[in-house]
């Protein structure tokens, strides 16, 4: 098979935009570049199919010339691009709601959760009890060998 | 024969009867019992159904269909073997118990006063689509079972609307599609190079493609695969997303949707890219995940989130079992995948059973819910136990079977995964231990934050504006459906122990399956294609479509595509 060499510079370059898109922290741009690199490797399904630029339709005749484009290949990317726009549909409705939700832009923060577990103080760690000792402020076991009898004086 | 014939009736109704009953529930939209009802009548007949399956593949072997009469290259293939017959069994029981779990969660905040129910119809797809993944013939129906699966599953991980949950699902559907381009740029590699999409015809064709090649293209999938399956490097984006759905919703995406990435994994490794190219770097990733995800989940204090790490470390076991290429690995592998299904989902339901019960998953809040409720306690501790591989549970007999398979392989690197493997899973203990002293042993005045929850608990619902907390006088009680279908889990990851025989003897034959390649591609292609093979360590000669295809009776008016790629492998 010849592969046609401009329409491979034209998946390169779809790609990389896309995928410098995607770096961007906003939820369109994201998706713009999602739906860049995704016509890119579109592209590249095509050039797979062979034949790029011939017709994919045998004739009546039933003969298979050698120079026509592989109709299956074409199928899945009809296939993929259906995909894809019903996802990018969903997102924009997830971008609108990013938007209202907090009134500001569609920016993607930063998780708040892996935040906090980095930076937190030996105060907030997972192992610490009320019963750590009230001097040195140490983490003490003895939280820990409070069991349920002890619960049901609770107020 | 006629077991043959009730097999290939089986075959698409795990697919089917999903969708259907997607396409009902949602025109039932205003009739919420009727809704609930039938998704769960649905669920349960695909249940027997993959339970069908699973005795008759057993017996007979792997089975196909090629869907619309048309012929195994060209046409879509559904494959049944002993593999994704245990999968879908797996997964329905799973699928059932959730949707069991959901709906007493829904009868129980009142969710009939929603405009639309969207819930079950979404579900309901999911479904079908995880079904489609275990079923696919090829690689471009797996990738739209794969798409089918994580649309339905973007709008379960965003329902409501949430703030929090736009940003999680945000992070997740960016990844996810990010998944799929690199999965569909995979199937463009491999088509152009064989000119074929079948998994059985890629088996024969990829053996003539050089070898810088085929390993390029396993690695492409490898990554994509890596991506859905949360394998180490490429996992950050699990403990970020699943947390913030509601209980029932992270459950089965936690369960389910990460082995469907696995099982790709093995349908490739074992069919297609067989000889174990990267097998070192699968083996490595394995460790990686194994003790990242387990260092991460030591360090968690929300236990939601605790439970997503120790899901992506337990990913490292069955990567592990795949890396290391041997029979008793993958038995290992598959035997851990079925165990792990169960008892994560379980875990998560109980997570949401302890937030309902106590109106926090976090451990600063939690205390004292051993003696609030010893039912939950029971709940908990078993399958916790079971995660960590204490003896008589499923989770001990999966690991022992890995390690047994990493010391038979006695490579340096399969020792350190042995090792790795051994910490991980005291680690692990040490982690749902943890939870177990903190959550429901300790008084929970002990905790440092355990007043807070010791009034009413603040937000316990996924749409709080529909009922007004104050106004429900259960809050703190559990519904009977939830708590049933937890039990129901714990039970069915019991009876993963007590069956243990006979299902190793059963993975056994699944993995022994998986290595004989010449059944499937037999069973698929005729057998004409099967004795095409190459075989795994050398490449052998290419096979051009016309010869494969002209094995297959025509079609009267079917199109025989004679694409260009036919020379391409040359």
């Amino acid at each position: 098979m010849t592969v046609d060499i401009g329409l491979l510079v034209v998946v390169a370059v779809l790609v990389s935009c896309g995928v410098y898109l995607l770096m961007e922290r906003s939820i369109v741009k994201m998706l713009l570049g999602l739906l860049l690199g995704g016509n890119g490797i579109n592209l590249l399904l095509v050039l797979a199919g062979g034949g790029a630029g011939n017709a994919p339709i045998i004739g009546s005749d039933g003969r298979i010339y050698d120079t026509d484009a592989d109709p299956l290949a074409q199928a899945m990317i009809l296939t993929a691009i259906v995909i894809s726009m019903g996802l990018a549909a969903f997102v924009l409705g997830l971008a609108y709601r990013a938007f209202t939700a907090t009134n500001t832009d569609d920016d993607v923060e930063d998780d708040p959760e892996d935040t906090k577990v980095g930076l937190r103080s030996e105060d907030e760690s997972p192992q610490r009890d009320r019963t750590a000792d009230p001097v040195t402020g140490r983490i003490t076991r003895a939280g820990d060998q409070f069991g349920p009898a002890n619960a049901s004086e609770e107020p | 024969m006629t077991e043959v014939a009730a097999i290939e009736w089986l075959i698409p109704l795990p697919v089917l009867l999903p969708f259907l009953g997607a396409a009902a529930t949602m025109t039932l939209g205003r009739h919420p019992r009727l809704q609930r009802i039938l998704s769960i009548i649905v669920l349960a007949l695909g249940t027997v159904v993959a339970g069908a399956l699973l005795v008759l593949a057993d017996r007979n072997g792997i089975t196909a269909i090629q869907v619309g009469g048309w012929p195994a290259p060209i046409g879509i293939t559904l494959v049944s073997d002993r593999l994704s017959a245990l999968m879908l069994v797996i997964a329905y029981v799973v699928l059932l118990a959730v949707m069991v779990y959901a709906v007493g969660q829904g009868i129980r905040d009142g969710d009939e006063h929603q405009p639309v129910s969207i819930f079950q119809p979404t579900y309901l797809v999911m479904a079908a689509g995880i079904s489609n993944a275990f079923l696919a013939g090829d690689l471009f129906n797996l990738y739209v079972g794969f798409e089918v699966l994580l649309a339905s599953s973007f709008v379960l991980l965003t329902l409501g609307a949430s703030a929090d949950r736009v940003h999680a699902g945000v992070t997740y559907v960016m990844v996810s599609m990010l998944s799929s381009l690199v999965f569909l740029a995979g199937i463009a590699f491999t088509y152009a190079a064989t000119g074929t999409l079948n998994l059985a015809q890629l088996a024969v064709r990829l053996g003539g493609v050089p070898e810088g090649v085929r390993i390029a293209i396993f690695a492409v999938f490898l990554v994509a695969f890596g991506i859905k399956a949360a394998v180490f490097p490429l996992s950050s984006w699990l403990p970020d997303s699943y947390p913030t759905a509601p209980a029932p919703i992270t459950a089965v995406f936690a369960g389910l949707l990460t082995k469907v990435g696995v099982y790709a994994i093995i349908r490739a490794h074992t069919l297609l890219f067989p000889g174990g190219a990267l097998d070192d770097v699968l083996l490595v990733a394995g460790l990686a995940t194994m003790l990242f995800g387990i260092f991460g989940a030591i360090a968690q204090t929300d236990t939601k989130r605790l439970f997503s790490f120790t899901l992506v470390s337990h990913i490292g076991y069955m990567i592990f079992g795949i890396g290391l290429s041997t029979e008793l690995g993958l038995t290992g592998a598959i035997y851990y995948v079925a165990h792990h299904i169960v008892v994560q989902t379980t875990l998560f339901l109980v997570v949401g059973l302890i937030e309902r019960q106590a109106g926090s998953a976090s451990l600063r809040r939690l205390g004292s819910l051993a003696a609030a409720s010893p039912v939950l306690a029971v709940l908990y501790l078993i399958p916790a136990l079971n995660l960590g591989g204490i003896p008589p549970f499923s989770g001990f007999i999966g690991k022992v079977t890995l390690l047994e398979a990493g010391v038979q392989v006695g490579t340096p690197l399969a020792w350190v995964l042995v090792a790795g493997a051994v910490v991980t899973s005291l680690l692990t203990l040490y982690a749902v231990m943890r939870v177990w002293t903190k959550a429901f042993w300790r008084s929970r005045d002990d905790a440092p934050e355990g007043d807070m929850v010791a009034a009413r608990p603040a937000v316990l619902l996924d749409d709080v504006g529909d009922v007004a907390l104050a106004e429900r006088r259960d809050v703190g009680r559990m519904p009977s459906l939830m708590v049933g279908s937890t039990a129901a889990l714990v039970l069915v990851g019991i009876a993963l122990t007590v069956v243990a025989g006979p299902l190793i003897g059963y993975t056994e034959r699944a993995a022994g399956n998986l290595v004989d390649r010449s059944v499937y591609v037999g069973t698929v292609l005729g057998p004409e294609a099967a004795a095409e093979l190459p075989e795994a360590s050398g490449p052998a000669e290419h096979t051009g479509l016309s010869d494969a295809s002209s094995s297959q009776p025509s079609t009267a008016g079917g199109p025989r595509s004679a694409p260009a790629g036919t020379e391409v492998g040359r």
